[in-house]
């Protein structure tokens, strides 16, 4: 704080901590209090609100038990209710996309970071780049017209005889495919990131020292990695886990989405105060999983954020 | 123009360490004052209270008789000079020597003119629309001095500007730098932890040691007759002999060693305290009989030949070992290893002193 | 053995460039069939009949309009933010700087769902209605994280002895903070604009919850999933990558420019170090 002082002088100082507290304070801090507060409220006409009706109460938290649902999973019947089944699947296929984007971008970053020559990297970032400047809508899009009744995945299917009849994909698949598409690029950076600062002598010893090519990723390059991984993991899977374009576009009416149950909260049944709560679950979620993630790769938060 | 400098009985701390203890020297205007010390001795937390950047914790540092308290860097007459020079690489070579006159609100016009006379001054005209990074290491130090000349300050600061220098170079910037002191009249206090810049350039040397000032004297003084055995180490080389007064009187004192009891200079404040006896290699003869006072039987051990002089092992019979440094006159013969000489030398040119003023004492 | 596995590494690339850029070509392409629904399949001879519809649609030229309007309002609130946040926390150590870091980042952690919803119920208790100025705050709330990021990683390279020879050469604060600190992360905060406006373009989260009746260019495509999307969209889509590629390649030559004009002042200066030794 002196030194602050000291460097910028009074009226700067005052200017910059004012600019931070309004971002942290109005536009951060504030906001998600206001929403924590209001997730306890009832939902109530304008009339009542601040009346006998309106105390504290986990009501809109405990909505969540309700609607009880038949489903199945590995030939067993059950009853779950329909909320926790779609928080569950949502939690689950987040899991799974983030698992599949690690599987597939791992060999591009190390590709990127230690064996194309550097001449070629500024070519080759711009082109993986591209698909990052479309909006995430137009990549869910593209997919839509790929996997659409009529669309070119089946007329290629049909045209190989692969297929006799069309093939409905919209669904959980189509989601997985466009969610992993939409949110690859965003394992690949991180990895490639931490791959790069790795010093390639490092990898030339362990070959040297006769160490098969899988070993050699396994105790050197991947733990090396581990920042890497737990920021692109974090990163993809908030995304998934946050995502309303891909689940509604690609979904088509068989998906449930746990941000889909949030929108209709406050979109379609005005309920605002479910709306908080359900919001906050997810907030929840969140805040578990980063630290989830920070403790079992062993890394800071400036890891994860970069 | 030039201005004097006063601190009186100044202290700096930083949390529980003392960087700077009780240190008082009045240094004169026009003149050209150098701290020299090891790193950490507390010399640049002189330097940045001096212009303005941390504040004394207790004592009083005036400028032009005038008390410092409270004035910013931006309002105090100095200027310093950075030891990585701090030039702004976005601006062009001019805008970065009239930056100081820019942000007085002097005109476009006058600035330019002004940035290539102080070009012209340190001998770089024609650079004024260079970037910083196209000039070489002495040039942009010659960048530095006249961007800090631009301002006219009465007393110039410069921190170690020559280490990043190599030593062709830092030999020619030294006798530069003593000419455009002289040419401006400036005060120039100067810190670093090279001897030979301190000895060559200054008026007048303070010697620091663990935020103590230990000797305050012309280079000649410093070396010749350090206050203390800091003083005497950390400037030139010198033979330290253990040993305890005897009979001391007139200014000479004995000294008593295992192998032997010389006569030897008594330096002042040494009453009292643990002294030692400090001879100078240069002042050590060596020849084939021995002398008549303070003299010592070696027998020659290691002999390196340096060109302008040889260094000569001498170990005496109980093991000390003492250098002797030896003029190469071109007729000078190098002794042979395990040769039985004497090492002599002079009592007046050596000193029993106090070890040094320790902190907090 | 090493040239067979690069070579594998090569075709994985070239594959993995492959699945990223095909499905743009299918939807760009699609923008010229003469088919009533987008697709290339089946192929009804090329049109421009959608570029028309596009330039006549009203609501899409609003759309354009309040995206346009929003990412310019978000690049005007977050580059000060993100930069006055970067140098207070670049100023400041310890206990303090690790709790006022993780608030700043942590926006950009958050789902844009849930930051879509508390802006709203934030600002409805002080009785201001949902619309795009709201949509402008939730968006600031995480893109200046970002804007932070840049600038500090840009501080880290800032030599602070060029501040203090700035104020011991007599400028003020102010004068230090415009001639000296600002320029020399004037890059970042240029860098953090960009991102700014294109992230504030494409988002689709925040805005869907607090945009009100406004409609963005996200939101409009989105409003089409149920009617089925017109062949419009992908004209759309292939002029926004367009702009886009365009925009990143013009950026692309001059950052080359310059880093070729560093390379050569920083020659001659090894150059002017030669000729002082000899």
């Amino acid at each position: 704080m002196e030194r602050l002082l000291r460097r910028y002088g009074a009226v700067l100082t005052g200017t910059f901590i004012a600019l931070t507290a309004f971002w942290l304070l109005v536009l951060v801090l504030l906001p998600n209090f206001t929403m924590l507060e209001s997730s306890f409220r009832p939902y109530l006409p304008a009339v009542e609100i601040g009346g006998q009706k309106d105390f504290y109460s986990f009501r809109n938290y405990l909505t969540i038990f309700g609607t009880p649902f038949d489903t199945s999973l590995l030939g067993m019947h059950f009853t779950i209710p329909l909320r926790i089944l779609i928080f569950l699947s949502t939690i689950f296929y987040s899991a799974l996309v983030t698992v599949i984007t690690f599987i597939l971008a791992y060999p591009v970053a190390y590709y990127l970071a230690k064996i194309v020559s550097p001449k070629s990297l500024p070519t080759l970032f711009l082109l993986l780049f591209v698909p990052l400047w479309v909006s995430e809508i137009l990549r869910a899009f593209a997919w839509w017209i790929i996997f659409t009744f009529n669309g070119p995945l089946n007329a290629l299917l049909l045209g190989l005889h692969i297929v006799d009849t069309p093939v409905r994909w919209l669904g959980y698949n189509s989601v997985i495919v466009g969610l992993v598409y939409t949110y690859v690029l965003f394992m690949v950076f991180p990895l490639y990131n931490a791959m790069q600062s790795l010093d390639s002598n490092q990898i030339e010893a362990a070959e040297n020292l006769g160490s098969p090519w899988w070993r050699t990723h396994w105790r050197v390059i991947l733990p090396h990695s581990k920042p890497g991984i737990a920021s692109g993991a974090v990163t993809v899977f908030m995304l998934c886990a946050g995502s309303i374009l891909v689940p509604t576009i690609l979904g088509g009416t068989s998906v449930q989405w746990f941000t889909q149950t949030i929108q209709s909260w406050m979109l379609e049944a005005l309920d605002w105060n479910s709306g908080a709560a359900y919001a906050f679950i997810l907030l929840t979620l969140c805040i578990v999983f980063v630290f989830g993630m920070m403790r079992v790769f062993g890394v800071k938060l400036s890891d994860i954020a970069k | 123009m030039s201005a004097g400098i006063d601190l009186d009985d100044v202290c700096c701390d930083f949390g529980n360490f003392r960087a700077v203890d009780h240190v008082n020297v009045d240094i004169q205007p026009g003149e050209f004052f150098s701290f020299l010390g090891p790193s950490g001795c507390g010399k640049t937390t002189i330097l940045r209270m001096i212009s303005g950047f941390t504040e004394p914790t207790t004592g009083v540092i005036r400028i032009g008789g005038k008390d410092m308290k409270g004035q910013r860097p931006n309002q105090r007459p100095t200027a310093l000079i950075f030891q990585n020079l701090a030039l702004f690489p976005l601006m062009p070579i001019w805008e970065n020597i009239a930056f100081g006159l820019e942000v007085r609100g002097v005109d476009r016009a006058k600035r330019r003119k002004r940035a290539e006379e102080l070009l012209e001054l340190v001998d770089l005209h024609g650079a004024a629309d260079k970037m910083v990074s196209q000039l070489s290491g002495g040039q942009k130090q010659r960048v530095a001095i006249a961007r800090a000349l631009a301002v006219e300050p009465s007393v110039m600061l410069l921190d170690e500007p020559l280490s990043a220098l190599d030593l062709k170079l830092r030999q020619h910037m030294r006798a530069e730098l003593r000419t455009i002191q002289k040419r401006t009249g400036v005060t120039f206090i100067y810190i670093t932890h090279d001897q030979g810049e301190a000895l060559a350039m200054s008026d007048r040397v303070g010697v620091m040691s663990q935020g103590k000032l230990q000797q305050v004297a012309t280079p000649r003084e410093i070396y010749n007759t350090p206050a203390n055995g800091f003083v005497a180490s950390f400037v030139g080389e010198n033979n330290i002999l253990t040993g305890s007064v005897q009979n001391p009187g007139g200014g000479m004192a004995s000294f008593v060693t295992p192998f032997g009891t010389f006569r030897a200079r008594l330096g002042e404040a040494a009453a009292g305290q643990a002294v030692k006896l400090y001879i100078r290699p240069e002042h050590m003869t060596l020849s084939e009989t021995a002398g008549t006072e303070n003299s010592v039987p070696v027998t020659v051990g290691d002999v390196s030949f340096e060109g302008s002089f040889i260094t000569v092992q001498g170990i005496t019979e109980n093991g000390t070992q003492l250098i002797a440094e030896l003029r190469n006159d071109g007729s000078a013969t190098v002794p042979a290893v395990g040769s039985k000489r004497s090492m002599t030398f002079d009592a007046a040119r050596s000193a029993i002193l106090p070890d040094g003023i320790k902190a907090g004492a | 053995m090493n040239k067979k596995r690069d070579y594998l590494f090569h075709l994985y690339m070239g594959l993995f460039l492959a699945y990223l850029l095909i499905p743009l070509i299918i939807m760009g392409g699609a923008s010229f069939n003469d088919n009533k629904v987008p697709s290339i399949v089946p192929w009804k001879g090329w049109t421009d009949r959608w570029f028309i519809d596009l330039w006549n649609d009203d609501r899409i030229w609003i759309a354009f309009r309040n995206t346009i309007g929003v990412a310019l309002a978000v690049v005007a609130l977050s580059v000060p933010i993100g930069t006055a946040a970067a140098i207070l926390i670049n100023s400041i150590s310890g206990r303090m700087r690790a709790i006022l870091y993780a608030l700043m980042v942590a926006p950009v952690l958050i789902p844009g769902i849930v930051i879509g919803v508390s802006t709203l119920l934030f600002w409805s208790a002080f009785h201001v209605g949902a619309g795009l100025h709201l949509s402008v705050l939730g968006q600031v709330s995480y893109i200046a994280a970002f804007v932070m990021l840049l600038v500090l990683a840009r501080l880290q390279s800032f030599d602070m002895g060029l501040e203090e020879a700035a104020l011991d050469l007599g400028a003020s604060h102010a004068q230090v903070m415009r001639r000296v600190l600002l320029p020399h992360l004037y890059p970042a905060m240029a860098a953090g604009g960009a991102i700014a406006f294109f992230q504030s373009i494409e988002n689709f989260n925040i805005t869907l919850f607090t945009r009100g009746n406004a409609d963005t260019l996200t939101v409009y495509v989105f409003s089409k999933v149920r009617t089925g999307f017109p062949p419009t969209i992908n004209v759309l889509a292939l002029l926004l990558i367009s702009v886009t590629l365009g925009a990143a390649l013009i950026y692309e030559v001059f950052r080359r420019r310059r880093a070729a004009i560093a390379a050569m002042h920083e020659a001659e200066g090894r150059r002017a170090e030669e000729a002082g030794i000899a």
